[in-house]
């Protein structure tokens, strides 16, 4: 299995009638996710979408995201998943920077792609699940329309596994997001090494409620398809009493989640009313757990193992903690997972022994090709590895080992917020604030959450005349910003404080 | 009374979560499919509509039936109010 949809074409052969996936309603054999992942492929290439074209994949958690992300992947291109709450200007800017040929999307997302798309020259073809009829015109297609009128002529690949499998965007300190290129050998090798230690088997049900723009919801269906297990997709964590109702009538084996999610379901009081005795895996990361959370979700799911892990989208996944550390270590976040080496390295580069504090570096097949056209930032994450030619990646974070040589967080180096387990860089929400008519200075910092881990505050000052409170320079970001990157509080202030050389100083502002 | 549920989810909505300008929210807009609320957003409306209308919503009662449009809202808040207090939470 070299590339990352030959884990579905495997799959689709050895175990055609098995369900691959639960929408809803809706169930999905393997060989219908396969039929018509190659029908849209056909009608992706019938678009004009050749080898190594970005196609943004911009939708809800739905069975048309799972079998556009393969139809993609078949027809040589590159999959461009985009968060659903992405804005229109962003989503604009997304097109624009990894110039995407086509777009795949649903008609509920209507108001946000349409702007968007007539901003974006690259775009030769917009394919719209739900698009209404006789709403098709030269860019526009209806996606239903297009599986039905596909016809099976697929260009042979030329595919090996040095290919671009996904460009994934992410947040970055200067505001700007950039393109993690990601190619079938990096994916693919994640993919295993998670299922490895995770002991994921083709009997397992993965309740999988994270967006798949989402590194760590992609690989649900990208880990479970690979053994042949079935994946339960909910649209989203809104109702968590449904998304319990639909793991108990599904059998649920295996629930991935971020803090906030168990958070919500830990405020549940009728939780002994769902059968969960199936259970048997549960899975964190995005951000830690606290000692708390962790004594209390293994109270409510004793049946259940409990894997803290921590990843970056550069890499997948980084570390996991084998379960039977969490009594001794609960605050760790583990070590290297298999097929992979990870250190610490001092402010020199040089490997520092257990016991030490530093940045984490990452060796291994799952490490990013680098940032899409962003030489200057890959080269300060992608540095010469041990041998010629070979790059090691510089996560950005520091953390210390213990004598065992299990890794702790500690901090980042940058100022990247994580709320509600995503990534949100203070300058995106800072040139959005600036973006307010008769904002002078604006400073984004992120402040301890109950539910979030962290909030988004912002420090606004207005030039005189302007008179907003917090609620205008709220709804102002609602427009423009996916709803976790919106500032829950804003201070509007007289001043803020300032550096010597003028810049505002963030070190105090909570 | 009816149109006044309606009225004050509504505003609460434009106030907290909506995106500027003049949007617009339909009786029956799921607020889930239309991304007009989010999920941590959810539990600031439940906040809302446990104060604004006196009543406690059950962890039972936390379902897209009773809370994903401004239709399912009036129903439930109407159904709760017009129940006996022995039910109540």
């Amino acid at each position: 299995m070299w590339l990352l949809h030959d884990l579905l074409e495997s799959t689709a052969r050895r175990l055609p009638e098995k369900i691959a996936l639960v929408a809803g309603a809706q169930r999905y054999t393997y060989a219908q996710i396969e039929a018509d992942a190659a029908r849209l492929a056909c009608g992706l290439q019938a678009r004009g979408v050749v080898h190594g074209d970005r196609i943004a994949i911009f939708a809800d958690n739905g069975v048309e995201l799972v079998v556009s992300i393969f139809a993609t992947l078949k027809a040589g291109a590159v999959v461009m998943p985009v968060n659903s709450l992405t804005k229109g200007d962003k989503l604009a800017y997304l097109l624009n920077d990894s110039r995407a040929a086509a777009v795949v999307t649903t008609q509920l997302l209507r108001g946000i792609w349409e702007p968007a798309i007539t901003q974006a020259p690259s775009v030769k073809a917009c394919i719209v699940a739900g698009l209404p009829a006789g709403d098709g015109d030269g860019k526009l297609s209806s996606y239903e329309a297009t599986l039905a009128g596909a016809s099976l002529g697929l260009e042979p690949s030329l595919l090996i596994d040095q290919h671009l499998a996904s460009i994934i965007y992410t947040s970055g300190s200067t505001g700007e997001p950039k393109g993690v290129m990601l190619t079938h050998l990096n994916m693919v090798s994640a993919a295993r090494s998670v299922n490895g230690y995770l002991g994921m088997t083709g009997d397992d049900v993965i309740l999988c409620a994270l967006p798949l723009a989402f590194d760590y919801g992609l690989y649900q269906i990208l880990m479970g398809f690979m053994v042949g297990a079935t994946v339960v997709l909910e649209r989203s964590f809104s109702f968590p009493v449904k998304v319990l109702e639909t793991m108990a009538s599904e059998g649920v084996t295996v629930f991935p989640g971020v803090p906030t999610m168990f958070s919500m379901i830990m405020g549940l009081n009728n939780l002994s009313q769902f059968d969960l005795r199936r259970l048997r895996m549960i899975t964190n990361t995005a951000a830690a757990l606290s000692e708390r959370h962790i004594q209390e979700l293994r109270a409510l799911f004793p049946q259940a193992t409990l894997f803290s892990m921590y990843g970056l989208t550069e890499c997948k996944r980084v570390t996991y903690l084998p379960p039977d550390q969490l009594d001794i270590r609960p605050t760790s976040v583990g070590r290297g997972m298999p097929n992979e080496e990870v250190w610490l390295v001092d402010e020199q580069g040089k490997r520092l022994p257990n016991g030490s504090t530093g940045e984490l570096v990452i060796r291994g097949s799952n490490v990013m090709r680098g940032y899409w056209e962003k030489p200057e930032h890959t080269a300060r994450r992608l540095k010469p590895g041990p041998y010629p030619g070979e790059m090691v990646l510089y996560s950005g974070d520091m953390f210390r080992t213990d004598e065992e040589g299990f890794l702790y967080f500690v901090a980042r180096k940058d100022d990247i917020i994580k709320s509600r387990g995503e990534k949100v860089s203070p300058k995106e929400v800072e040139n959005v604030l600036y973006g307010l008519d008769g904002v002078q200075d604006a400073a984004v910092v992120g402040v301890p959450d109950e539910l979030l881990g962290q909030a988004i505050k912002a420090f606004v000052v207005l030039r005189p005349g302007f008179k907003y409170d917090e609620k205008d320079v709220i709804r102002h970001c609602q427009g423009r910003l996916e709803s976790f990157m919106v500032p829950k509080h804003v201070a509007i202030m007289p001043e803020l404080p300032k550096t010597d050389t003028g810049k505002i100083k963030k070190t105090g502002l909570a | 009374m009816t149109s006044n549920i309606k009225q004050q989810v509504r505003q609460f909505i434009l106030d907290n979560f909506m995106m500027g300008g003049t949007a617009e929210i339909p009786d029956d807009a799921s607020f889930m499919d239309r991304h007009i609320i989010d999920s941590t957003g959810f539990l600031e409306l439940i906040s809302f509509v446990e104060e604004s209308f006196g009543i406690q919503v059950s962890d039972d009662d936390m379902v897209p039936e009773n809370l994903d449009s401004l239709n399912n809202i009036e129903r439930y808040i109407r159904k709760r109010r017009g129940a006996p207090a022995a039910t109540g939470q």
